[in-house]
């Protein structure tokens, strides 16, 4: 009896002096630490979370080699579902115990994840969630959460101030998806710019698994508006702008960031042809550090990156700056180094956190044509 | 004059939606005729036949016509399997057991293909099968794709009304909606009239699925809860369990729902399609063509 239970703890033995022959091997190398991803590679906006993840492991990838610590990727699919998203940061947080997330892409997901990070006190950089609320509930700032790219209700506005004064547009007709807060808000925010100098003679929702348009478009062309507002992803912008065209009206679209994916032209055909949108860079940017990133990655996927990729990039980055200049790796002081943060010179330009932890930043505005996106220009806040 | 062309053009859009929701109701319908079943499944059929097509058309590129009725062979058969293997051996036990298979079948089916070596549960874009043209008369414009929708729902209709009405198999499942026993005291084979329901109903949801791609051009594995959802809607609101209540029962649905979102809000629309089903069940549970109990 006796002997057996020697005989049992002989496996553990060894891994007890294994531990202590290799612990002292591990501490010349570097710290480890696990950074989060959170983004949709799959659903609805697929492409968009594709880019993010591509941008993400770019940074990570340059950082490595001089970098202080050794960075380990948890990336978790959120399918652009705010469920999902709000499961994925919980396991992050509380299983994988990453320092930091990035992420996530839209903002349906963004706000409840942002709730989550910011209670559990993980700093949070999301690369491109537009809507006011992911910084700010109710007129309270979340401390642990920031955004690399500028807020729906500057680029609602832009778009709209664009149609009313050099497309010299009177009428705009706005159709967005009243499930969603990123479409939802985006819409609001042009609707009340275009009124004060336009008409708004339409303003049509519609649910999230909705295929069939015609009875809004048949309501809308009765209207005939100059241009109609469409503030949703590709996936259902393409849907929507072919029903457009297929039942005869010609007004001209205009869109947001949510447009920026090669899905769109591929869905709707040349029905978007000579339509506008507005997006956080212009790959067409003349800057060092825009065209290094530009370079590397197209080496890397073979594919100019589009805004998701670039934004996401910009925020891993900031992340890991962060992480290099505080001493030791804390929450805290990582959110006091993003708050003092001035002019990071990133990818879609130059990023210093406001008061709400937004980025003030300019908007590219972009058209289609010939079946390619082109950049028409830049407009600053 | 004006308001008349916007009325014309809002039904042309409302029993281009509505067709699709009778071929569906319909399998609901027939299955609830012949097994007093709420075959929740169904919608998802239609999703598998809008994936048969597409798979058809974008990897073996075959005419149009063969897409159909390899698609309606193959959703057939999905329905014929899931008889088979779900609602088969329960035969007898309480309904409520197989209504709750029924909605396990569902989820089944969905988070099976949205599997990523699978369909995966990324939006995927339908093929055009022909450029849209639209034809513009004084009052309404229509296009081809509009057309082709009322002629392959009419057509799957009379075809399924002969079936019914017309032949052997028709009145044998007419008889055994009626009452199972006596059906096969008769010398009907009650399983293979059951097997043969649901065949029929499943293919009919392939046409929908089908056409339902053509019409609206992106598809995913979750594409068949709502239309499943509101054509069941439309079998309620018809009479369940009678063939002209369904076909008549999902053009409603479809004209309501185009027609709440074009003169009240398209916020409304779905709350409105469910206030009816609320309406009918309070008000005349067996529908609008149920008199007592009539059945398949």
């Amino acid at each position: 009896m006796k002997k057996r239970a020697y005989v049992n703890r002989i496996p553990l033995m060894i891994c007890v002096l294994l531990m202590v022959f290799i612990c002292p091997l591990n501490s010349y190398s570097k710290d480890k630490i696990k950074l989060g991803l959170i983004t949709p590679l799959t659903g609805d906006v697929k492409t968009f979370g594709e880019s993010s993840k591509n941008g993400f492991l770019l940074a990570l990838e340059e950082y490595t080699p001089k970098g202080r610590y050794t960075i380990e990727p948890v990336i978790a699919d959120d399918r652009n579902d705010p469920t999902e998203g709000a499961n994925a940061a919980l396991k992050l947080i509380t299983q994988d115990r990453v320092i930091a997330i990035s992420g996530p892409l839209t903002s349906k997901v963004a706000i409840p994840v942002s709730e989550i990070a910011n209670k559990n006190r993980i700093p949070m950089i999301t690369g491109s969630a537009t809507n006011p609320k992911v910084t700010v509930h109710d007129g309270n700032r979340k401390p642990y959460i920031f955004r690399a790219c500028f807020i729906d209700p500057f680029q609602g506005s832009i778009a709209a101030t664009f149609a009313l004064k050099e497309l010299k547009l009177k009428t705009a007709a706005i159709v967005y998806d009243v499930g969603n807060d990123y479409s939802k808000g985006l819409a609001e925010f042009f609707k009340s710019t275009f009124s004060k100098g336009g008409t708004v003679v339409g303003y049509e929702s519609y649910q999230k698994d909705d295929v069939d348009f015609s009875a809004i478009i048949t309501k809308i062309s009765s209207k005939k508006p100059d241009v109609i507002f469409l503030p949703d992803y590709y996936n259902k912008v393409a849907l929507i702008a072919r029903q457009i065209r297929e039942k005869g009206l010609k007004s001209l679209m205009m869109g947001g960031d949510g447009w920026d994916s090669p899905e769109l032209i591929k869905i709707a055909g040349d029905a978007l042809s000579g339509c506008y949108f507005t997006n956080h860079y212009s790959p067409e940017r003349k800057d060092p550090v825009t065209e290094t990133f530009i370079k590397k990655y197209r080496g890397k996927h073979g594919v100019i990156p589009d805004a998701l990729a670039a934004l996401s990039y910009d925020a891993t980055m900031i992340l890991l700056r962060g992480l290099d200049s505080i001493k030791t790796p804390s929450q805290e002081e990582l959110v006091r180094f993003l708050s003092a943060m001035k002019n990071y010179k990133g990818v879609t330009g130059n990023i210093t956190f406001d008061k709400n932890g937004d980025a003030i930043k300019s908007v590219a505005l972009l058209k289609i044509e010939g079946g390619r996106v082109r950049y028409v220009t830049t407009i600053n806040p | 004059m004006e308001f008349l062309s916007y009325l014309l053009q809002q039904c042309i859009n409302g029993l281009q939606l509505g067709s699709v929701y009778a071929l569906i109701a319909l399998g609901y319908t027939m299955v609830y005729g012949v097994l007093r079943l709420i075959n929740f499944a169904h919608g998802d059929i239609f999703m598998l036949g809008a994936f048969t097509g597409f798979f058809l058309i974008t990897k073996f590129h075959l005419p149009i016509y063969l897409v159909f009725i390899l698609t309606m062979l193959t959703t057939g058969f999905v329905g014929y399997l899931i008889e088979k293997i779900a609602y088969k051996p329960l035969r007898g036990a309480p309904r409520i057991s197989l209504l709750i298979t029924a909605v396990g079948v569902s989820l089944f089916i969905e988070y099976l293909f949205s599997m990523n070596a699978l369909f995966t549960p990324n939006y995927i874009g339908f093929p055009r099968v022909f450029s849209v043209v639209t034809y513009d008369f004084p009052l309404f414009s229509i296009t081809n794709i509009q057309l082709v929708i009322f002629t392959i729902t009419s057509v799957s209709l009379i075809l399924l009304y002969l079936l019914i009405y017309k032949t052997k198999y028709g009145r044998a499942m007419r008889a055994v909606s009626f009452d199972h026993e006596t059906a096969s005291l008769m010398g009907i084979n009650i399983d293979w009239i059951i097997s043969f329901t649901f065949f029929t109903g499943a293919s009919l949801a392939g046409i929908g699925g089908i056409l339902y791609g053509i019409a609206y051009p992106q598809i995913n594995v979750f594409m068949g809860i709502m239309p499943g959802i509101k054509s069941f809607i439309a079998a309620v609101l018809g009479g369940i369990g009678i063939i002209h209540g369904a076909v008549i029962g999902g053009l409603l649905i479809g004209i309501s729902e185009v027609f709440v979102s074009a003169f009240i809000s398209s916020t409304f629309r779905d709350g409105i399609i469910f206030f009816i089903l609320l309406f009918v069940l309070l008000l005349k549970p067996s529908g609008i063509l149920g008199k007592k109990l009539e059945k398949v």
